[in-house]
């Protein structure tokens, strides 16, 4: 990759950022009761909301309220959360941390199951394994996160009560707990990963396995499972890491989800407490954050991507 | 259009697609009729009951016949979804071909803004925008259609640009057709068919969407029979009776994997090459 290609990309993510953060200032902004009233309740006297209006500078013409906002968020100050009264950004940061523990278990699990899934299906093309395997993933990506959140509750904690229901206990604290707390969780988000990724390997493989240099090293009289492995799965294997940088999107909306059924504290579930306590400082943190991750993990993906395949140049 | 339906009915997702997606369109048209009991009767009495002769699938919390209620609710999820995503194609496939023809530096802005618009998370963006709107049935589904939109912008544009650089359309333009010609009868029809399979597949996604956002207490209202406000209430009684969470489940799935399998079977039957 070269620099000038990255020096766009890194480009293209300020400008991403700059177009998510005008849309999560326009959204929230134009919400029906503006904060003040949301701060004082409907009863409020006007003097009193006049006051508080001219506290948080709501009486500034819109560019101009945007063009503060914007100012603190670069110097990574998101305001003051209108639920608690203290500083938005730290609070949002501390959560992130904890999806991202959560989302990154997510796709150690997905991958750790995925892979061999569709390297069977691949390899089994037609036969009885490819179809159990076709059928699981059309179940997997049909089912939304809080059904099978649901049913895994239900089998795992309730019936066979070998995993807690829901609740967070942080790693820092007792490792082991934590992990327990985090099991229902991750198996949750990872299901439609799994369905998913699971395909993209198993159609990846079947195409490289009808390439010719796999012909040629299966005619050279190489080992059937050197050739699966050496020059089957890791050309099919490129794509993939592609497919789940894109597939982030559906982690974090799956993230939203199961943190509020799971009642973990992550940055999902403090968006919820946001939307419903309707405190925008936190929402609008919170929405850019999101997309600032996603936006992030495709750029890593675009690298991880040329720096495994010397083919791919990006100019 | 015959022609099609049997090309589809060869392959064995298109045929299992078929299936199910009429299934869920028979239930969409008919389901109240063939509901046996009231959705909203409750029954004191005959509370969380499992499948009886009686009622076949069991009753809720308030005594209310689970079948019943999953027929008449059919209309509010699926239709819900089916046309959340119609107006997510719509104005989806506008912008990307606007896209596509203006081409140059308006459609280099227009495709950065739109991949900018999609690093928002579909589910978040529906949930900020049904927060704008105020929480109901209608604001969810103009929640999803706008969150879909710059997806199938993405899809329409690469297809559209792809079929103008076809020889077909360079014949049409040596030929001397008008561009309105060329547009309707050569670009249209190849530029429809990848749109209906991303959006039947969308469908399916639409279904999850707004099932979610009504679980989230965003969606459909109590006491509507939404199926996914169903798996909310019954997740309060899984104690009590696991069916009242089975079933709506089972359903969402059904019309989920009805719509992934006919989208799929759709790909290879509109796929000229196979």
């Amino acid at each position: 990759m070269s620099p000038a290609y990255a020096l766009k990309r890194c480009g293209l993510i300020v400008y991403t950022l700059l177009v998510v953060s005008l849309i999560v200032f326009a959204i929230t902004q134009v919400l029906p009761a503006d904060a003040a009233t949301m701060l004082l309740g409907e009863n409020a006297t006007a003097e009193a909301l006049a006051a508080v209006r001219e506290r948080l500078g709501l009486e500034a013409p819109v560019w101009l309220q945007y063009a503060r906002w914007l100012g603190g968020v670069v110097q990574g100050d998101f305001g003051t959360s209108l639920r608690t009264g203290l500083p938005v950004a730290p609070l949002m940061m501390e959560a992130l941390g904890r999806s991202l523990l959560l989302a990154l278990l997510s796709i150690l699990l997905m991958l750790a199951i995925a892979v061999p899934l569709g390297v069977i299906a691949a390899v089994r093309r037609g036969r009885a394994a490819d179809l159990i395997v076709s059928v699981l993933s059309y179940v997997g990506v049909s089912l939304p996160e809080f059904v099978t959140a649901t049913v895994f509750v239900l089998v795992l904690a309730d019936w066979l009560q070998i995993l807690p229901a829901s609740g967070y206990v942080a790693p820092t604290q007792d490792p082991l707990r934590a992990l327990q707390h985090l099991a229902l969780p991750v198996l949750t988000v990872s299901v439609i990963l799994v369905a998913h990724v699971s395909r993209m390997v198993r159609s990846e493989l079947v195409d490289v396995l009808h390439s010719d240099y796999v012909r040629a090293a299966r005619l050279k009289g190489m080992k059937p499972r050197t050739v699966l492995l050496r020059h089957g799965l890791r050309n099919a294997l490129l794509p993939t890491i592609t497919i789940v940088a894109l597939d982030v999107g559906y982690l974090l909306g799956g993230v939203i989800v199961v943190e509020e059924i799971f009642a973990i504290p992550g940055i999902g579930r403090q968006l919820i407490v946001a939307i419903q306590a309707r405190d925008l400082p936190a929402i609008q943190a919170g929405a850019l954050i999101m997309a600032a991750t996603y936006s992030v993990a495709n750029f890593a993906a675009d690298l991880a991507y040329a720096w495994l395949d010397k083919r791919i140049q990006y100019d | 259009m015959t022609d099609l339906i049997s090309r589809l009915a060869r392959t064995p997702q298109g045929a299992a697609g078929l299936a199910l997606v009429g299934l869920v369109l028979l239930v969409v048209v008919f389901g109240p009729l063939l509901a046996p009991y009231d959705p909203e009767a409750m029954a004191p009495l005959l509370r969380y009951k499992g499948p009886s002769l009686v009622h076949l699938l069991g009753t809720d919390q308030y005594g209310r016949d689970i079948l019943s209620r999953l027929l008449v609710g059919a209309r509010a999820t699926v239709v819900m979804a089916v046309l959340a995503t119609l107006l997510g194609t719509l104005v989806g496939a506008l912008l990307g071909t606007a896209s596509a023809f203006l081409g140059g530096r308006a459609d280099e802005a227009i495709m950065r803004t739109v991949d900018a618009v999609m690093s928002i998370p579909s589910l978040l963006f529906a949930l900020l925008i049904v927060n704008l709107l105020g929480k109901s049935g209608l604001n969810a589904l103009l929640a999803i259609g706008i969150a879909f939109a710059p997806g199938m912008a993405r899809v329409a544009r690469s297809v559209a640009l792809a079929v103008r650089k076809q020889d077909y359309v360079n014949a049409a333009i040596a030929r001397g057709e008008g561009g309105f010609h060329i547009v309707v009868r050569e670009m249209l029809p190849n530029v429809v068919a990848p749109i209906i399979v991303e959006t039947t597949i969308r469908v399916a996604f639409a279904v999850m969407l707004f099932a979610t956002l009504s679980f989230l207490g965003l969606g459909a209202q109590p006491p509507a029979p939404e199926w996914g406000l169903m798996v909310a209430e019954a997740r309060k009684y899984l104690n009590l009776s696991p069916w009242m969470l089975i079933w709506p489940s089972i359903a969402i799935a059904i019309v989920a994997i009805g719509f992934n399998l006919l989208g799929d079977g759709l790909r290879d039957a509109l796929n000229p090459r196979t």
